[in-house]
């Protein structure tokens, strides 16, 4: 029997777990997928909102503000890239200046600290390439970059440092109430826990739908993203956002933790939890909807397009409670923007809230809030590359040429708690394959890697999911004489 | 700190030339640099023939012809450095350079020559719409993990682009038992080879989709299917002309973009058509005693003039040390004319030419009997009659350097003139 299960490997489960690893909980996370950070985490803007624009009230509001100040004590201690540079909200005109000041009062109100309200010179002063027509912008400081993977990556590994267990591959199929607790039921094992976090994403309706009623529903709403080559990431310095309009905040544009650019996203309410392709119309309207903010960015300097589903609930704020009916199912639910920037305070409000049902929790005497530091190869001095090849030859020899990916941290990347086991686990971790070249030269050796520091045959390294098999199968299928070879070869050797 | 005379970044076709040349021509202390396990470059993983009909005059495959560089450049004891990376250059000539044996090196050079080759255009690049499945992949990386590691990528597969090495692939796949489906091309005409598109698909009935692009890609885990869609002469998709091809694979063979990043570090100016150095007659890049040469300066269709172009730079490096090229005020411009993209080099210095001058170039178009008219300033000092020219291949044109010391020219121009015009 576990005290806690978390449903989703998303930011916010890996950020519960790891905040309730701090205490004496048998806890585990159940993930249908094949890797943490999967969903929504790993397709987003990667922005973390000072918090002006949520309703006073709102749990949005609450905690987006708390949330943003928590980040640099995390990503400290998880060595997670992120860089606090300021966002502007710029305007056209008269009318969307009045959106600008209406911003900064709700802001002031909801506690933000330091925003300004500037005017054009300003704003050519801190991003001189921007279109010359901006009359205004709301210039938010606290307002931040990270990568949000590499965050719930970090997350989740630091809890199984501390005890958590992490189960992947393990798609919740029914729940059910038992006595003092659940039984839950996964495609391949049977979990009782005596509470359950329901931190599923766009899945967080059906999951709760197993134990009661939903009183919301999520609607999946897709937003598509242009990432553009490091060469052209010097285009702009702060995250730019347009005036925000009833469908959302609109297209950004800003420089991400690894020196490229995003731009994006749109926003269309769907019925598949799963559609994440990219589509013409909606990268057209991305493209020239991001023109406005600056004409000539440089759209063939393109590297990737992707696509995220934000989990939009029906309520049109975060649901973070214990169900009435169902006690000890605790639903985190409709986390879309700004949850990742709410993320450290929602985890902090639902310790308290386990701390409630459960009648305290007894913290753990060796919590280790820090993970094993990262060596992020191309950012060492010369002394240091020097030193570290010294200790750890493989740190020698380059495997990413576009980002100076070295082997020792792919091999480092698979062999940590919560590690990677796929092509697009170690992308995630340590970047081979975001770059330029998309994988097409450094592909094949991470394969080569992960094959061989697994113990498995090439052909069953998959590129993401389960079944994402890359390779069909060998070019020349067993002959007779590839049976027998090995007998032969030495014979033919002589 | 290491010191050397020359040192070959890169050790492929180009690489491999440059420095036996270098060596030949008095530079004694070279080490040629390459990431690989082995010397080669991508000829290693092109096992097909037709390598070597100019050089040689006899069909080479890829490892064969590089396999005659190797042998010399050990003969001549040329020092080179496997499975080692260089991290920087700077435009003093430093490298910093890594490996797993000799850890972090600096080494400075009297002369550097680039070799460092190219890379593919990514699905990224040209943004294809769609989900993002498993099976797409480059022409390039999966030449590799067929005919270097010995594992299929696809069982049925649509090729998108035509370039060399996605025609290459329609043949390999088919010679290893999977269906090539299709291979679609957005412009009028190919960007391969004429003897690819012969040998390659018509010998197999490999249908070639002129003026056709990918519109879809379906899949979730793995392609299922890729929607094909023939385009106006503005390369937009017309609607109802859709077909839906069943297959597991996408290979994109959509051009080649050379490899430019370490030229970028060490301040090199880089040219906006071919994504390669600016360079002059010598081959040197706009930074003094830094050479380019191969497919990092323009990607050629014919490694043989790979070879070529490569023995012009370890030649001139050579020279180079031995304080030979004269640097010069005067220079002479090479401009691409109406129908040429572009040409290399960039520019002439006509006090350190030899006998003639090479201008190598592509055409913009497909043209049938047409003519390349060759101006010094505004007058014709060349024409020369060609029954066929095309994008995919490249032409190159002899200027004896007399033009040069007979009168100031200023620049040297090449239009294509169709004919009758």
């Amino acid at each position: 029997m576990y005290d806690v299960a978390i449903i989703g490997a998303g930011v916010i489960g890996t950020f519960i777990a790891r905040e309730l690893s701090r205490y004496k909980l048998k806890m585990v996370i159940i993930e249908k997928d094949n890797d943490v950070s999967n969903g929504t985490t790993k397709a987003n803007s990667a922005i973390i909102h000072a918090g002006y624009d949520a309703k006073v009230g709102t749990n949005k509001g609450k905690f987006n503000v708390v949330g943003n100040t928590m980040f640099d004590q995390v990503c400290e201690a998880l060595d997670v890239p992120f860089k606090r540079i300021g966002s502007l909200v710029i305007a056209f005109d008269e009318e969307e200046m009045k959106t600008i000041h209406s911003l900064y009062e709700n802001g002031l109100k909801l506690g933000v600290p330091n925003m300004e309200v500037i005017d054009s010179t300003k704003v050519k002063e801190m991003e001189p390439t921007l279109n010359a027509a901006i009359v205004g912008a709301l210039y938010a400081p606290t307002a931040g970059i990270i990568s949000p993977y590499e965050l719930a990556i970090s997350l989740a590994e630091n809890a199984i440092d501390n005890g958590a267990e992490l189960l992947l591959n393990n798609k919740v199929d029914c729940i059910d109430k038992v006595y003092k607790g659940y039984k839950i039921h996964t495609n391949e094992n049977v979990i009782d826990s005596r509470f359950v976090i329901n931190c599923a994403g766009v899945y967080a309706d059906d999951i709760y739908a197993m134990v009661d009623t939903p009183d919301f529903k999520i609607i999946p709403r897709r937003g598509q993203y242009y990432v553009l080559d490091k060469s052209a990431g010097e285009i702009v310095n702060k995250v730019i956002f347009q005036c925000p309009t009833k469908l959302g905040k609109g297209v950004l544009v800003s420089p991400t933790v690894h020196e490229n650019v995003i731009i994006g996203p749109n926003a269309e309410n769907l019925k598949d939890k799963e559609a994440i392709e990219t589509t013409e119309d909606g990268l057209g309207f991305v493209k020239e909807s991001a023109q406005k903010i600056y004409e000539d960015i440089p759209f063939n300097k393109n590297i990737t397009t992707f696509a995220g589903l934000r989990a939009e609930p029906s309520t049109g704020d975060f649901i973070i409670e214990e169900s009435k009916k169902a006690k000890g199912f605790i639903n985190v639910a409709g986390i879309k923007s700004p949850g990742l920037s709410s993320s450290p305070a929602i985890a902090d409000y639902v310790v308290e809230i386990v701390k409630d049902i459960n009648g305290g929790l007894e913290e753990k005497k060796d919590f280790n809030p820090k993970i094993r530091k990262k060596i992020r190869f191309a950012d060492l001095s010369d002394q240091e590359k020097t030193e570290i090849i010294k200790k750890d030859s493989r740190y020698g020899r380059i495997i990413c040429r576009c980002e100076t990916i070295s082997e020792g941290e792919i091999v480092d990347a698979i062999n940590r708690n919560a590690g990677a086991t796929t092509v697009d686990g170690v992308k995630k971790r340590v970047r081979p394959g975001t770059g330029r070249c998309q994988g097409g030269f450094c592909g094949p050796r991470v394969m080569e890697i992960l094959a061989r520091e697994l113990g498995r045959d090439m052909k069953d390294i998959v590129k993401d999911h389960k079944d994402s098999y890359i390779l069909t199968g060998y070019t020349k299928e067993e002959t007779e004489f590839e049976k027998v070879k090995d007998l032969v070869a030495p014979a033919i050797d002589k | 700190m290491l010191n050397y005379d020359i040192v070959v970044v890169g050790g492929g076709p180009a690489g491999l030339a440059a420095a036996i040349e270098a060596k030949k021509n008095g530079a004694d202390h070279i080490v040629v640099i390459d990431r690989e396990y082995e010397l080669g470059g991508i000829l290693q993983q092109c096992i097909h023939n037709g390598f070597g009909l100019h050089i040689f005059k006899e069909e080479l495959t890829g490892p064969e012809y590089a396999e005659r560089f190797i042998d010399e450049l050990k003969e001549m004891n040329i020092e080179y450095k496997l499975d080692t990376m260089v991290l920087h250059i700077n435009k003093d000539k430093q490298l910093s350079v890594i490996n797993t044996v000799d850890g972090f090196l600096k080494i400075q050079a009297k002369a550097i020559i680039l070799a460092m080759g190219c890379r593919e255009r990514t699905r990224g690049a040209i943004a294809i719409p769609g989900s993002r499945p498993v099976g797409v992949m480059t022409a390039g990386t999966a030449q590799r993990f067929i005919n270097m590691e010995g594992y299929m990528v696809g069982k049925k597969v649509v090729i998108l682009g035509s370039g060399d090495i996605g025609l290459i692939m329609a043949r390999r796949l088919t010679l290893e038992g999977a269906k090539v489906m299709a291979v679609a091309e957005l412009m009028p005409f190919s960007s391969g080879l004429t003897r690819n598109i012969v040998q390659c698909l018509e010998d197999y009935n490999i249908p070639l989709l002129l003026s056709h692009t990918v519109i879809d890609i379906k899949g979730k885990e793995r392609v299922e299917s890729v929607v094909i869609s023939k385009v106006d002469e503005n390369r937009k998709p017309i609607p109802g002309t859709e077909i839906e091809y069943e297959c597991d694979t996408l290979l994109l063979s959509v051009g080649l973009i050379p490899e430019n990043e370490l030229s970028k570090s060490a301040g090199i100016k880089l040219a906006q058509v071919t994504g390669g150095p600016i360079v002059n007659e010598s081959m040197e890049t706009t930074v003094e005693g830094i050479f380019a040469c191969g497919n990092v300066v323009h990607v050629h269709d014919l490694v043989d003039w790979v070879t070529e172009e490569s023995k012009k730079a370890g030649k001139n490096a050579a020279r180079f040390i031995k304080k030979e090229i004269k640097p010069s005020k005067e220079i002479v411009k090479t401009i691409p004319g109406e129908g040429i993209s572009y040409i290399v080099p960039h520019i002439i210095r006509s006090v350190n030419l030899e006998e003639t001058v090479d201008l190598f170039m592509r055409v913009k178009n497909v043209y049938k009997n047409a003519k390349l008219v060759v101006k010094a300033d505004e007058e014709i000092i060349k024409e020369i009659k060609k029954n066929y020219m095309a994008p995919g291949e490249m032409e190159q044109l002899k200027i004896p350097s007399s033009l040069f010391k007979e009168k100031q020219i200023s620049e040297i121009s090449v239009v294509v003139i169709k004919d009758g015009e």
